[in-house]
């Protein structure tokens, strides 16, 4: 597809794309996952140590302790933006830290910080899930078509 | 005046009589730091706003200008200057406080030589004595509106850039001392259809190498007449694409002759990327670090190219491509100049 549009363009704009893909400095890929690996892995070590916690300490089970550890590390997120950490881990980490919850935690927490100046109505209410709000209508949006699929493929498929 | 189709021969000599920087907390731990008027460890400038911080960095440059000039802020006929925030209100906001009147500018990151090559021409045709001209930039004012929210984790590729924060006035004059315009050559936009607004030096490249081109076309000389050719915000992506350019159209400036303010800002260890970029980034190296090299003697004439990337964040998330800008202005030293 990519390659449709560029044939598109005038053969001067073409000839140029082609010699600035070559200069083009490229995303390092295999280090980007391997940071991704490490600092991703690490997150959700950090949430597990604090899940256990919360089992072994609190009347939580391995059921209801998710809530309260998704909580903690959305509290540690928020600490972490604030402080102007996050971005400079994002920065090296990449999806690391944008997948797991502190990720989308980020998300929201950064763009509410961002848009105080604008007022807590009109700059904090409208603008908080700017970043964040494309997660919540596709991921709500696909668990409603996977629930479709299920329960098509229980009421008629007999399974 | 008119030399060609897109260069003015300043004949009349218009004068940079005085100049004044101001930089943030990044820029003061940068390679050009000892260079700058005033530097500012606060980001906010004890500011409500990021947008504040900006007004009031031109503010001080302006006044910084004019402190450093013969003449008083009543003398000053125009202020000629422009931002990359919606509407260029923190310049407006500072055009009220400097209060004269003002042209108001939109170039991108080639704001600051647009305004520089308007003032030269304004005052060439006897249309002033003394003009103002300058620009500012944020970064966190700018990463708001073209990116994402500042402490927002968002992982950058390495061609992305490091938007200045910092402010650089100069002062026009018909007559007095110090650096003299020479020539500026007004850039055509530009387009090769580039669409990542992560990749702003690969887009603004080509419209780099056409005004230079141009510039040494219309104005009769080849690119020894100039000790040093300086490109506004390309970085290291573009630069060197656009070196590549200049060979492939017969024009091989010699490595130390063809410089960069958005890589000469930053030192090699700040994680700026690609390197600088930003209004403020040719404003506040060349009105900042190479003036100063050219009162000292070290150089005598220079043509510096501010560089522009005119997408809006509409633009470019309803798919067009980025335009770029490109404007020349030559500026050689006072007694070099017959």
């Amino acid at each position: 597809m990519a390659d449709e549009k560029k044939k598109k363009l005038p053969p001067k704009a073409q000839a140029y794309q082609a010699l600035q893909d070559k200069k083009e400095e490229k995303r390092p890929i295999v280090k980007n996952c391997m940071m991704a690996f490490l600092v991703g892995g690490t997150i959700c070590f950090i949430g597990q140590i604090i899940m256990t916690f919360y089992i072994h300490f609190f009347p939580f089970t391995e059921q209801t302790a998710g809530n309260p550890t998704t909580a903690t590390l959305i509290f540690l997120t928020m600490l972490a933006t604030g402080f102007g950490y996050y971005d400079r881990l994002g920065q090296f980490a990449g999806a690391g830290s944008a997948v797991p919850v502190t990720g989308f935690g980020n998300a929201v927490i950064s763009a509410a910080i961002e848009h105080r100046t604008e007022g807590y109505i009109i700059g904090v209410g409208t603008n908080m899930f700017k970043v964040a709000g494309p997660v919540i209508v596709y991921g709500v949006f696909s668990a409603f078509i996977v629930a479709l699929i299920k329960t098509i493929l229980t009421q008629w498929g007999g399974m | 005046m008119l030399q060609g189709k897109q260069t003015w021969i300043f004949q009349n000599h218009p004068v940079i009589i005085s100049t004044g920087t101001v930089g943030g907390p990044y820029e003061a731990e940068g390679k050009i730091r000892k260079s700058f008027d005033i530097l500012h460890d606060d980001l906010w400038l004890q500011q409500e706003s990021f947008e504040k911080a900006q007004q009031v960095m031109l503010e001080e440059a302006a006044q910084i200008a004019i402190k450093k000039s013969p003449i008083q802020k009543e003398q000053v006929e125009f202020f000629i200057s422009g931002d990359l925030i919606n509407q260029i209100t923190p310049t407006t906001f500072a055009a009220r406080t400097i209060g004269v009147p003002y042209f108001g500018l939109f170039s991108a990151c080639a704001t600051s030589m647009e305004s520089l090559a308007l003032a030269a021409a304004i005052i060439n045709a006897d249309g002033a004595n003394y003009i103002l001209s300058g620009v500012a930039s944020h970064n966190s004012a700018t990463e708001k509106q073209f990116r994402y929210p500042t402490e927002y984790g968002g992982q950058k590729p390495p061609t992305a850039q490091w938007t200045v924060t910092g402010a650089g006035c100069a002062l026009v004059a018909k007559t007095g001392t110090g650096p003299v315009i020479t020539s500026a050559t007004i850039g055509k936009v530009v387009d090769m259809g580039m669409k990542d607004p992560f990749n702003m030096g690969g887009a603004m490249a080509p419209a780099a190498v056409d005004t230079i081109e141009t510039h040494l076309k219309e104005r009769g000389v080849d690119h020894t007449y100039y000790d040093l050719i300086i490109t506004g915000d390309l970085a290291r992506v573009g630069h060197e694409i656009s070196k590549e350019l200049l060979h492939k159209r017969g024009i091989d400036i010699p490595e130390e002759k063809y410089v960069d303010c958005g890589i000469e800002i930053y030192q090699e260890d700040q994680q700026v990327l690609a390197g600088g970029s930003g209004t403020a980034c040719s404003a506040v190296v060349t009105y900042g670090h190479f003036l100063k090299q050219m009162e000292e003697g070290k150089l005598s004439r220079i043509l510096v190219v501010a560089t522009g990337s005119l997408q809006s964040p509409l633009s470019v998330n309803q798919g067009d491509s980025i335009p770029c800008i490109a404007h020349a202005v030559s500026i050689e030293a006072g007694s070099d100049v017959t």
